[in-house]
């Protein structure tokens, strides 16, 4: 019973709490926003450690799917449902969009994920540094031409999205993005945990430590690596797109290749092939990159020197390639995550 | 030689005119096997000598130049190497190729992934069709490992286990793809006389209990002659010598590829 329920407890407990407070105004704005880029971070580095930790390939153009995400999802919430200088009236009535977010945040993923296939099909072929090279290729590829589509507002960014938050709350006056980030990220490492822990998925780990042995033993790598690719990126844009809708502007330059390191380093940090190390990490940076702050420019002389030693005393990350459950096993008593 | 007649029978593997060359160098040259349901025969040659890039062309890694592949009369041609082990061929690697950081009992489910049934959204959906499946394949594996004495070690690291037992267990991951046809790379390779020993009863054992083809590549002659029936050699990807055990040990052909032809 307790093994059972504890984990959808947890999760209902602590988003309860979180948006319970918001509705309360217990939190200030700035931790809220804090907490939301928390869940949007989890997104990323649990989506890249797919590729990354359990593929064995290194991909460092994740910002590229997650401003497709972000791009698509607003570009769409915009035209259907706000009024907004580019796309004149709205075409749809306002009061759906609350209903019609959850739809808008899943075509940006879908719309990343399809993007994803720029790195999947090169991917049959290539694999280790040169993989590298064309992720980072299409990262820039992805920035590079939205700055060049001036009608989207090109480099300057483009914004709007606040309008649809705001008419989301005037449906009904609940705290809408905290609580779909929420509910997009337990949805996103609850996707990849099924993924990644089914003998399909296994696959993946498969590839990643032998992919001729793979091959040979009937796992049809060109797949698992075309559904891993779209897998990843997909979640990358659900990612970017709430993204997107927490800050109510979206600029191509906020998903350079800066953007995509900090991703990987959350990766590294929680460990290689453990979806909870990735957890783990995105929380525990996203917290150390706001109590660095007041360092301002030091700060990133800080982080990277935190991540040195990181790698000199504990290289395989937090947790390594293990599980929660893996590493205190007499955890797994209490709780069953599938 | 084979007892049933070749006419009753399909053959499982058939190769005509299977040459394969690399550049300049023709690896295999004008090839041609075949071989029935439930023979054990062998493959030997000096080093150098195309074994493993005859195995390599079965198993769909390479394409052939030239020359055509039939697995039960099916032509592999243009096939990658994961539908040709759909087709029933499994292999084992001269040096162990294990995935080191997969649990063993994962190793032998993954090998199974060409007839999961269900795909990307049933594993996600956990459906029913899912549940039974993997069901199944867990029970299925267990079996297995249980029948190759290596259930203690379900939980292990393949990396941990001793080599000898880290040959088995590739055996069993071939096996565990339900092949037709298993063909076996130097599986002696690396193993003390004692593990050899050993090898030999295994692969007679799963030869009678699995009920398939064994095709085999060995150096150690030992193995060759108490294993196989039937054995073919080749020298530079050419067919040098043919038949029993005892006829290819004197084969002056033979005798030349491997001790060379200087008068002594």
């Amino acid at each position: 019973m307790l093994q059972r329920y504890s984990v959808h407890l947890t999760l209902g407990l602590v988003g309860g709490a979180i948006i319970y407070s918001a509705y309360q105004e217990y939190l200030s704005l700035y931790i809220m926003s804090v907490l939301m880029f928390m869940g949007v971070n989890v997104i990323l580095s649990t989506s890249l450690n797919l590729v990354n930790g359990y593929m064995g390939e290194f991909s460092c153009g994740h910002a590229g799917f997650m401003c497709v995400g972000a791009y698509v999802s607003s570009l769409l919430g915009v035209w259907l449902f706000a009024r907004d200088k580019v796309f004149g009236a709205p075409l749809l009535d306002p009061e759906y969009a609350l209903y019609a977010f959850p739809l808008l945040i899943i075509a940006g993923g879908v719309a990343a994920a399809l993007a994803g296939l720029l790195v999947a099909i090169p991917s049959y072929k290539t694999r280790g540094d040169y993989l590298a090279i064309i992720t980072i290729a299409a990262n820039y590829i992805i920035i590079s031409t939205i700055e060049n589509i001036g009608a989207i507002g090109g480099s300057r960014g483009f914004m709007g999205m606040k309008r649809l938050v705001n008419s989301m709350e005037d449906i009904a006056d609940l705290p809408w993005m905290p609580i779909w980030v929420f509910a997009f990220t337990v949805f996103c490492v609850w996707l990849m945990r099924r993924y990644v822990s089914s003998t399909f998925g296994k696959g993946v780990t498969a590839i990643c430590q032998d992919e001729v042995a793979a091959e040979i033993m009937s796992v049809n790598t060109n797949k698992i690596k075309t559904i891993t690719f779209m897998l990843s990126s997909g979640m990358a844009g659900i990612g970017g797109g709430l993204f997107a809708y927490i800050l109510g502007y979206v600029n191509p330059g906020s998903f350079n290749i800066l953007k995509s390191t900090e991703v990987l380093v959350m990766v590294y940090l929680g460990g290689m092939g453990s979806l909870s190390g990735s957890v783990l990490s995105a929380i525990l940076f996203t917290i150390l990159l706001e109590l660095l702050r007041p360092l301002q420019i030091i700060k990133w002389i800080v982080i990277p020197l935190l991540l040195i030693i990181l790698m000199q005393f504990r290289p395989e990350g937090i947790m390594g390639n293990r599980e929660l459950g893996d590493l205190f096993p007499r955890l797994k008593k209490y709780y069953r995550f599938k | 030689m084979q007892t049933q007649l070749p006419t009753e029978q399909a053959p499982v593997l058939e190769i005509r005119g299977l040459t394969q060359r690399f550049g300049g160098l023709t690896a295999v040259n004008d090839f041609n096997v075949k071989l029935m349901p439930g023979e054990l025969s062998g493959l030997i040659g000096p080093n150098g000598a195309g074994k493993t890039t005859v195995f390599n062309l079965v198993s769909g890694f390479y394409q052939p130049s030239e020359g055509r592949i039939l697995i039960d009369g099916i032509a592999t041609a243009g096939l990658k190497p994961h539908k040709v082990t759909a087709l029933g061929v499994a292999r084992t690697f001269q040096n162990i190729r294990l995935w080191n950081d997969m649990t063993v009992l994962d190793n032998i489910r993954v090998a199974q992934h060409y007839r999961l049934g269900y795909g990307l959204f049933h594993a996600i959906a956990r459906s029913k069709r899912y549940r039974r499946r993997e069901e199944e394949i867990a029970r299925e594996s267990a079996e297995l490992l249980e029948v190759f004495d290596l259930q203690r070690y379900a939980d292990d690291f393949p990396k941990n286990l001793a080599y000898g037992t880290q040959r088995k267990l590739e055996i069993a991951r071939a096996l565990s793809s339900h092949p037709r046809l298993l063909l076996l790379d130097e599986p002696a390779a690396g193993l003390n006389s004692s593990d050899i020993q050993e090898l030999i009863r295994l692969v007679r054992w799963i030869h009678e209990k699995f009920d398939v083809t064994i095709w085999m590549i060995e150096h150690h002659m030992d193995v060759m002659m108490e294993l196989c029936t039937r054995i073919k050699v080749i020298d530079f990807g050419q067919t040098i010598a043919e038949g029993n055990p005892e006829t290819v040990r004197n084969h002056p052909a033979v005798i030349t590829a491997y001790l060379g032809d200087d008068v002594i």
